[in-house]
Parts: C-alpha cells; structure tokens; sequence
C-alpha cells in the first residue's frame, strides 16, 4: 500500500520534471507533443461551444421578454407602439444570432446545434408570436430565414493591412432547422392560449374564435407529423393539446353565454371562469 | 403558406431525415460486424501460444480492415458530407470502437501510439473536417482508452506466458499515454467518464511491474527503471 502512495507522489513530481524535460527529450515525447495538438483543438472546441451556450442565453432571455412585451397587446390602448417596440426588441436578438452565424463560419451547425437550440426555439417562439398579432397567420420558415441573413462589411484594421482585404460584404446567413421551428411554433401555442384568454377578460369576443381556429389547424398540422418528428415533438404535443381544450372550452362558453349575458358583463362570467381552470363541469 | 402546407413541408423533412438515418442504420451494423470479426481475431493474442503469432494475427486483421475501409466508403455515400455531426451519434461508437482496433494492431506490430493520421489512413478516411468524413479527435481519444484496457489485460496475460518483459514496456507506453491525457482539459463528457478509468488500467499494470519486480523476474531485461 505504502508503495503505491510512494508512487503516486513520485508521479506528481515526474509530472513536472517530464515538462522541463519534454524539450530534452523529443524522442519519448512524440506522444505528449501529439497531445499538445488535442488539448488546443479540444479547448478551441470547447471554448466555441460555450461562447455560444452564453450567445443562446442572451437571446432566450430577450426573446421571453418581448414575448411578455407581446401579451401586453391586449389591454393597450396603442397596439402598434407595443409591436413597434417588440419588432426593436426582436431586430436586437437578430444581431445576437449573427453573433452565433459568425461563430459557426466554416463549421458544421450539427456540431454546436445542442449549445444555441434552446435560444433559436425561444427566438422562433417570439418572432412567430409577433407575426400571428400582425398578420393573423403562421410565419413559414424560410420566413424566419429570411430575417437571419447578416451582411457584414469586413473591417479594415492596420493589424491587417499588410494582406489586401477586398471590401466587399460578406453575407452570412444561419438557418433555423426545421425541428427547432418546430419546437418553437409548439411553444408558441402556449402563447396564443394566454393570448385568448386575457382577451376575453378584456370583454374583445373576436379574437378567441380566431385563436382558436388557428390553434386547431396548428394541432392538426402537429398531428399530421406525430411521431415521426423528434421525441421533443411529441412531448410538447400533449401540452399543444391542453392548451387546444382550454381556448375550445373558452370559445363554447362565450358562445353559450354570450346570447345570454349582456356584453358588458361578460367579461366578468369568463375571467371568474377561468381563474378556475377547471374546464367543462364548471361551465355548465 | 398556410398552416397546412408549412406542416406537410416539415414533415416531408422529417421523413427524408428518417430514411437517410435508416440507410445508416444498415450500413453500421455491417460496419459493427467487420469490427467483430477483426476484433476476434486480434484476441487471440492472449493465449498462450497467440504471443508468437503476433505478427500473423496483425497481417490479418490488416487484411480485414480492407472490408473496413470498402464499407466506410458505403458509409460515406449514404448523406451529405457537410451534414456529418448530425449524424454522428450513428458511427460514433463503432469509429471508436475501429480506432482501437486500428491503434492495438499499430502497438502490436512497433510498440507505438498509432496518430490519429495513421488511423485516418487505415480507415480511408481524413483527419480535418473540411476534406470530407473524418475521424473526429474525441473518438481518437476513445479509441485509444479502449486500447488502454486492452493493455492492462495483455499485461497480466503476457506474465502468464511467461513474457516477463512485455509488462514492463507495457508500462512505460501507459504511463507517458497517461502523462499525455493529463495535457487535455476535458469537459464532463463521455471521454472524461472514459478517461476516469484510465487510472485503473495504470494502476493494474504498476502491480502486475511490481509483481514481476519483487521477483527479479524480467531482471534480465532492462529494469529499475520504475522501482
């Protein structure tokens, strides 16, 4: 036993004899000489990949927080300030994803894909919200590529002067995959269902039956793919679902209620209603 | 584009995505299956009488990396060679699992530590992502720890055979294999987890050193170097 504690330190101390000898001794050193190559491709690596963990950080929380921003709308006076600032907000969460888009030059986005995917959901998220409350539609992908193409003009600094840069622009561009616009528009049902709900509380009785006709087809369009899409996918889809019934079961009790109940006092019904959660037994 | 039509574009995606992961699927495990065999046949150095084969069993499994390399090949064909991290997790382990193989055959033939471009080679596949399917540097790093265990084992196998002095060079490749992974700062990563075990094949072969040492068996080889 005490031999082997013997060695142990023994081997600490090789540890940095071995480095003032690694450049005496070429000929038993190829192997660590191989490993110094490793350790900086692994940490150049490494590195990359947590600048744009930090990178998918800022744009998760700026995108939450326009998406806040957003369901504001209901019950302001001016709409198109609030989506005027939102559109700001968005456009400044654009340039972060340049930031990803440049990190990414010259190398494979599967690569890195798991260290920004939760910022470009959230993104997509926000983005399509915004375009629903404009547009009353869903923002198709090539849509959301077409906001994330970044000309940048190459800077001429002195260090670099010595090579001729040309000065032209270089187009960067980055591409959402189809399943993170997928997680995304999934996330953005939950959305709309709050959407729909403070509306009513807010006595406007068109815009749930609009929800709820745009939910339904999202659900459809989700039920189409099913299981073939990643395991993510079906996740989300029972929460898709929830959020379905609950806007439904609004639309039903606005519709039942509605031709009963004069105008002015619906708002109150509903919001008492749904402060229960608690769907069909209570409205009936 | 309306709901409709964006779903039906995704799931066309979706389903193309699928069914190049299902080509892949087949082509590995043919892939997994030639590893098999070559892997059977390099075993067999840790019998008795497999010591003095050496060299033929290496001449072999040689010869059984060319099925390899034709089937990588295959392997190559079956996407587009810029998406190559997206699917990576499929060939992930039987590249590692070939890089060991790759790099035993190399020790056993010169004693070396095989470099991630002489596997390259072996495998018909390159080292730098940009020039197309290439042997990424952590399942290198695997690969190598995989031989690693597959050392200490040789160790005490070769004592049994009465090889007294193949433990001790044994011993001297982990060690400066060890020094070198202490070089690298690994993440909390399936490599860090497989690095972790590296200190018990060290630690086995010191004791099979020690063994031989207290012994003064292998004394007629170099020795004293360690104790």
């Amino acid at each position: 036993m005490s031999k082997r504690e013997g060695d142990g330190c023994s081997r600490k101390k090789a540890e940095t004899e071995q480095e003032r000898n690694m450049t005496a001794d070429q000929s038993s050193s190829s192997i660590a000489a191989a490993f110094k190559v490793f350790q900086q491709e692994l940490d150049t690596k490494h590195d990359k990949y947590e600048r744009l963990v930090k990178i998918s950080r800022d744009i998760t929380i700026e995108s939450k927080r326009s998406i806040f921003l957003l369901n504001r709308v209901t019950n302001v006076p001016d709409v198109e300030e609030v989506l005027k600032e939102a559109a700001v907000k968005l456009d400044g969460v654009t340039q972060k994803i340049g930031l990803i888009a440049e990190e990414l030059r010259g190398e494979d986005i599967h690569q890195f894909h798991r260290a920004f995917t939760p910022g470009i959901q959230e993104y997509v998220e926000a983005i399509s919200f915004l375009h629903y409350i404009r547009h009353r539609s869903l923002i198709s992908l090539e849509e959301i590529n077409a906001k994330l193409v970044f000309m940048k003009a190459e800077k001429v600094d002195p260090k670099s002067s010595v090579e001729v840069v040309p000065a032209d622009v270089q187009v960067l561009t980055f591409q959402v995959t189809p399943s993170d616009y997928l997680l995304g528009v999934a996330d953005l049902t939950g959305e709309l269902m709050r959407m729909c709900i403070s509306s009513v509380a807010n006595g406007d009785i068109d815009t749930p039956f609009q929800l709820s006709q745009f939910l339904r087809q999202i659900h459809d369009g989700f039920s189409y793919i099913g299981n073939t899409g990643p395991y993510e996918v079906s996740k989300k889809l029972h929460t898709l679902r929830q959020s379905l019934a609950k806007v439904e079961d609004a639309c039903y009790a606005l519709h039942v209620r509605g031709s009963e109940i004069p105008k002015h006092m619906l708002a109150d019904v509903f919001s008492s209603r749904t402060a229960l959660i608690d769907p069909e037994e209570s409205m009936v | 584009m309306s709901v409709t039509e964006m779903f039906s574009f995704i799931q066309g995606f979706l389903s193309a995505d699928q069914d190049v992961r299902e080509d892949l699927r087949k082509v590995v495990q043919i892939l997994e299956q030639a590893a098999r065999e070559i892997l059977t046949v390099l075993q067999s150095v840790h019998q008795l009488t497999g010591f003095k084969e050496i060299p033929s069993k290496c001449a072999k499994a040689r010869e059984l990396f060319c099925t390899v390399r034709t089937q990588i090949a295959d392997l190559k064909t079956k996407f587009p060679v810029e998406q190559y991290y997206r699917f990576h997790e499929h060939w992930r382990f039987v590249l590692q699992r070939l890089t060991f193989l790759a790099a035993f055959v190399v020790y056993l033939e010169s004693e070396t530590l095989v470099t991630r471009e002489e596997v390259a080679q072996i495998l018909d596949i390159e080292v730098v992502r940009e020039k197309g399917f290439h042997l990424d540097v952590e399942d290198y790093l695997a690969g190598v720890l995989i031989m690693a265990s597959e050392l200490s084992r040789l160790a005490v196998n070769s004592v049994t055979a009465g090889d007294y002095s193949r433990p001790i060079r044994i011993s001297n490749f982990i060690n400066e294999l060890d020094s070198g992974f202490r070089l690298l700062n690994l993440k909390n990563d399936p490599l860090r987890k497989r690095y972790d075990g590296l200190k018990y094949d060290v630690k086995k072969i010191e004791e099979v050193v020690y063994d031989l040492s207290i012994r003064g068996l292998g004394k007629e080889h170099k020795c004293g170097e360690d104790k």
